[in-house]
């Protein structure tokens, strides 16, 4: 029982800590009192707030007693609290990034909608859907996953008493401090790297520290060897740790001053930042997320992976591979041919351990297809699997420099991002999210497996409604920019191919409606859970004569 | 530098040393996978997230 | 447990090593020599540094998130180069900390618009776009003609710029406000100059408005956008990429 002791003590580090949340506070301070433009006083502010209720917090800690639904399980007292606090956020976060991308398609519909101001056109709002999908929900789904995952595959408590909170509602203030500065103006203008130099500065903290609690916990454990999806996870922090640092290099104009200048200009500067931009989408939105599959596809269907040996050969293919991909976002540009073919290449070979991960992935399931019947949660799992193998086979079609020169600019790329987003990440977030809340807040089962049923279509027609839009108004519109009449002139001018997809753009935006539909309906089910309800329900799939105890066991 | 010799150099090299690169990495990871050593440390570890809880 | 401490910390610091490793290569390789090769480096005739005036419109430009849906890259395919102009050149972008070539096109191609529309098109265009293009979805900025430009950091930003390699010499730092008040003010000495200190810059009442507003730098940035290289002495066999 190490871990027991670990639990309260007020050591020399937390006092530490506490200094530096105190001077931290006094530079907040600072900032406020010389802020050059009114974003980095908001920022300096909300800073201040910060550090002074992490002191506080930490007082208070000092003579709190234990948590008290905290449970020791297999001898190991578990950090769970912290899981719980991403599972909420990340609950948040979606609704907020589904929401913005919603109003944000609606003003590609209805320009109205943009309502003529500075805080509400749509080039301010769109990296606020972007960076709260992405790093707000993902991220906070990966933070909670990984802090979920990595304990109970290790035995060990997590490493460290206060860090994997300043984790936690650091990187919590990174999203607020992002999402707001984008709504005053604030953006280095790189995409999925929008903030601004000192925004950067914090989450390279908060990253840290995060790698150091997933380490030491990795030292800690009681287990010989260090189960797949840690290897997913650890990747995933350290690969975006590199990504992070080297695209954001850059020279602030001054320190009381949000606005810098990129270190790297023109050609290098694209490539660092596709190299970055692409590998987000390969470490954080895919490796970390296959660490979630290689943990929760096995445990909701209760099953070991179909091959171990396989998620090896997985992991290592992914990650060699996936790192040399970026050029391809920058084919026929002023990139040298030699760094496109390459980014090409690499990216046709990647589609093979993309599919491997996915045979691994849906094999969990084989001798036990018929829960995916009875089961929505496993369903959900089982779809975004799917939709991996779907959008990763797409990628590297896309990738083809022929294929290229039709699809990039257009809206193809969009439906390609979002069936990756919304079919794999989505679904695999909200299946571990569904495995996760009735587990941590010690339920029997969730309030109803229904709603799960129910969410799980809803989304599933969003997701096929906006792809589809997404890849008939891409292909229209690549083909009408390149048409050519019969006396050799382009057939059409720029604003009539505008024009034509304005339907699509409605039936995207109804897509991304009932999504946001499903979400909420997560989002009122997860509540009822955490209260402690449960729903008298038939879950259907199962005959009608089944006896109500075993739809509770799920 | 003439049109085409960065390119053709990136292209000789990529089939030459780069081919070798990825195909020792790969080669080490099937040994690693595949050693009949590691078969039982491996099966331990697949059975590892449904063990407790 | 002590005793097998040091192998599993060996084994997560390995894993975590290996990876790193791993994932480095690829971005070394492809990155590192753009830093070296001649197609990727080398400076076209007619390039220069933003006057003051543009590099504040271009700021604007960021800020306002121009570049989700505008591209600045012309790519060697027919249909683009007869709609927009020659191909985009890597030096044509060499000056740009960020680059802003885009990955969208929800609205045109946005590297040639320079000289294309007059300035009295931009302002109603920028106020409200669908007064010009009606069928155009983008939004409007009319804040832009009533918000004062802010003048007061200019040197720095210069200042910043050349920290990070663009060769802004001490003359055009020293007289950075001074450019950026002279390039809305055609036919004086302060603007000739601006002109010697960064040719082919456009000298102009860009709003049409005597205060110096966002929208006077917006407009000065986009008028400028690929008008630097002179395409008719560029030897493309020269400059092969």
């Amino acid at each position: 029982m190490n871990s027991a002791s670990e639990v309260k003590a007020t050591s020399p580090l937390t006092y530490g800590l506490g200094l530096i949340l105190a001077a931290g506070g006094l530079m907040g301070l600072f900032l406020v009192a010389n802020a050059r433009d009114g974003a980095i006083a908001l920022h300096g502010y909300l800073f201040v707030a910060f550090c002074t209720l992490g002191v506080f917090w930490m007082i208070k800690r000092h003579y709190d007693g234990a948590d008290p639904i905290a449970r020791e399980e297999g001898g190991v007292l578990y950090n769970d609290g912290v899981v719980r606090a991403g599972c909420i956020a990340s609950l948040f976060w979606g609704i907020v990034g589904f929401l913005a991308g919603l109003v944000i398609a609606l003003q590609l519909a209805y320009p109205a909608l943009n309502l003529d101001l500075p805080w509400t056109n749509f080039g301010r709002l769109r990296p606020v859907h972007t960076s709260a999908v992405i790093f707000a929900f993902g991220g906070n789904v990966l933070l909670a996953t990984s802090f979920h995952v990595v304990q109970r595959t290790c035995k060990a408590r997590l490493a460290g008493d206060w860090a994997p909170w300043f984790v936690f509602w650091g990187y919590q203030l990174f999203i607020v401090m992002a999402a707001s500065g984008y709504v005053l103006g604030v953006t280095q203008s790189k995409e999925y790297a929008e903030p601004e130099w000192y925004v950067d500065l914090w989450l390279t903290i908060v990253w840290v520290v995060y790698l150091l609690v997933f380490l030491g916990t990795l030292m800690k454990r009681r287990e010989p060897h260090i189960y797949v999806a840690n290897w997913f996870y650890l990747a995933f922090i350290v690969t975006i740790a590199m990504l992070h640092i080297v695209n954001n290099l850059a020279l602030p104009v001054s320190l009381t001053g949000a606005k810098s200048y990129q270190l790297f200009a023109g050609v290098q500067d694209a490539l660092t930042q596709w190299w970055y931009g692409h590998n987000a989408v390969g470490f954080f939105l895919t490796a970390g997320f296959l660490g979630i599959m290689y943990y929760f596809v096995p445990k909701q269907a209760n099953r070991p992976v179909y091959s171990y040996r396989l998620s090896i050969v997985h992991f290592w293919s992914l990650i060699f591979l996936y790192i040399w991909a970026g050029p391809h976002h920058l084919h026929y540009t002023a990139l040298p041919d030699w760094a496109q073919t390459l980014g090409m290449t690499f990216s046709i070979m990647l589609w093979m351990p993309s599919w491997g991960g996915m045979i691994n992935g849906l094999m969990t399931l084989s001798g036990a297809w018929d829960k995916l019947r009875t089961d929505p949660v496993l369903r959900m799992l089982a779809v975004s699997v799917a939709f991996y193998g779907m959008s990763t086979f797409e990628g590297p079609v896309m990738s083809i420099k022929a294929v290229n020169s039709l699809s990039h600019y257009t809206d193809w790329t969009v439906g390609h991002v979002h069936s990756g987003a919304l079919g794999w990440v989505g679904f695999v977030s909200f299946g571990a999210i569904y495995y996760l809340v009735p587990k941590l807040w010690h339920r029997t089962r969730l309030y109803s497996v229904n709603l799960v049923s129910l969410h799980f279509w809803v989304a599933t027609i969003g997701i096929v409604l906006y792809i589809t839009a997404m890849w008939v108004s891409g292909i229209l519109q690549g083909l009408m920019w390149r048409a050519y009449d019969s006396l050799g002139f382009l057939e059409f001018s720029f604003v009539e191919t505008v024009e034509a997809m304005h339907p699509f753009y409605v039936i995207r935006a109804l897509g991304g409606a009932l999504y946001l539909l499903g979400a909420l309906i997560m989002v009122y089910n997860c509540w009822r859970t955490i209260r402690g309800d449960l729903k008298e329900e038939k879950v259907a799939g199962l005959p009608a004569a089944a006896p109500q105890p075993a739809a509770a066991a799920q | 530098m003439t049109p085409d010799s960065t390119y053709e150099k990136v292209a000789e090299f990529a089939a030459t040393y780069g081919l070798l690169y990825l195909m020792v990495l790969f080669a080490g990871v099937l040994v690693y996978a595949f050693w009949p050593k590691n078969k039982k440390k491996f099966e331990e570890a697949a059975r590892r997230p449904l063990e407790e809880d | 447990m002590a005793f097998k401490h040091a192998v599993i910390e060996k084994n997560s610091i390995l894993l975590l090593v290996l990876t790193l490793l791993v994932v480095s290569v690829g971005g070394l390789v492809e990155i590192a020599p753009l830093f070296y090769l001649e197609s990727t480096i080398e400076k076209v005739k007619g390039m220069r540094p933003y006057s003051p005036l543009e590099l504040v419109g271009r700021n604007i430009y960021i800020r306002e998130g121009c570049y989700n849906c505008h591209s600045q890259m012309v790519r060697p395919l027919r249909d683009e180069q007869e709609r927009y102009g020659h191909y985009s050149l890597a030096a044509e972008s060499m000056y740009d900390h960020p680059f802003q070539w885009g990955s969208k096109r929800t609205g045109p191609d946005l590297a040639r618009v320079g000289g294309r529309y007059s300035d009295d098109w931009h302002v109603a265009h920028m106020n409200d776009p669908r007064s010009v293009v009606p069928e155009s979805i983008m939004p409007g900025y009319p804040f832009l003609a009533e918000t004062t430009l802010d003048v007061r950091f200019i040197a720095d930003h210069l200042r910043a710029n050349r920290g990070v390699g663009v060769p802004y010499s001490d003359e055009m730092i020293e007289a950075a406000e001074a450019d950026l008040l002279a390039q809305v003010t055609p036919d004086t000495d302060a603007a000739d100059a601006l002109l010697e200190r960064y040719p082919g810059a456009k000298v102009a009442n860009f709003d049409g408005n005597p205060e110096l507003t966002e929208l006077d730098a917006m407009i000065a940035y986009l008028q400028m956008l690929g008008t630097l290289v002179d395409f008719e002495t560029y030897e493309p066999e020269a400059n092969y990429r």
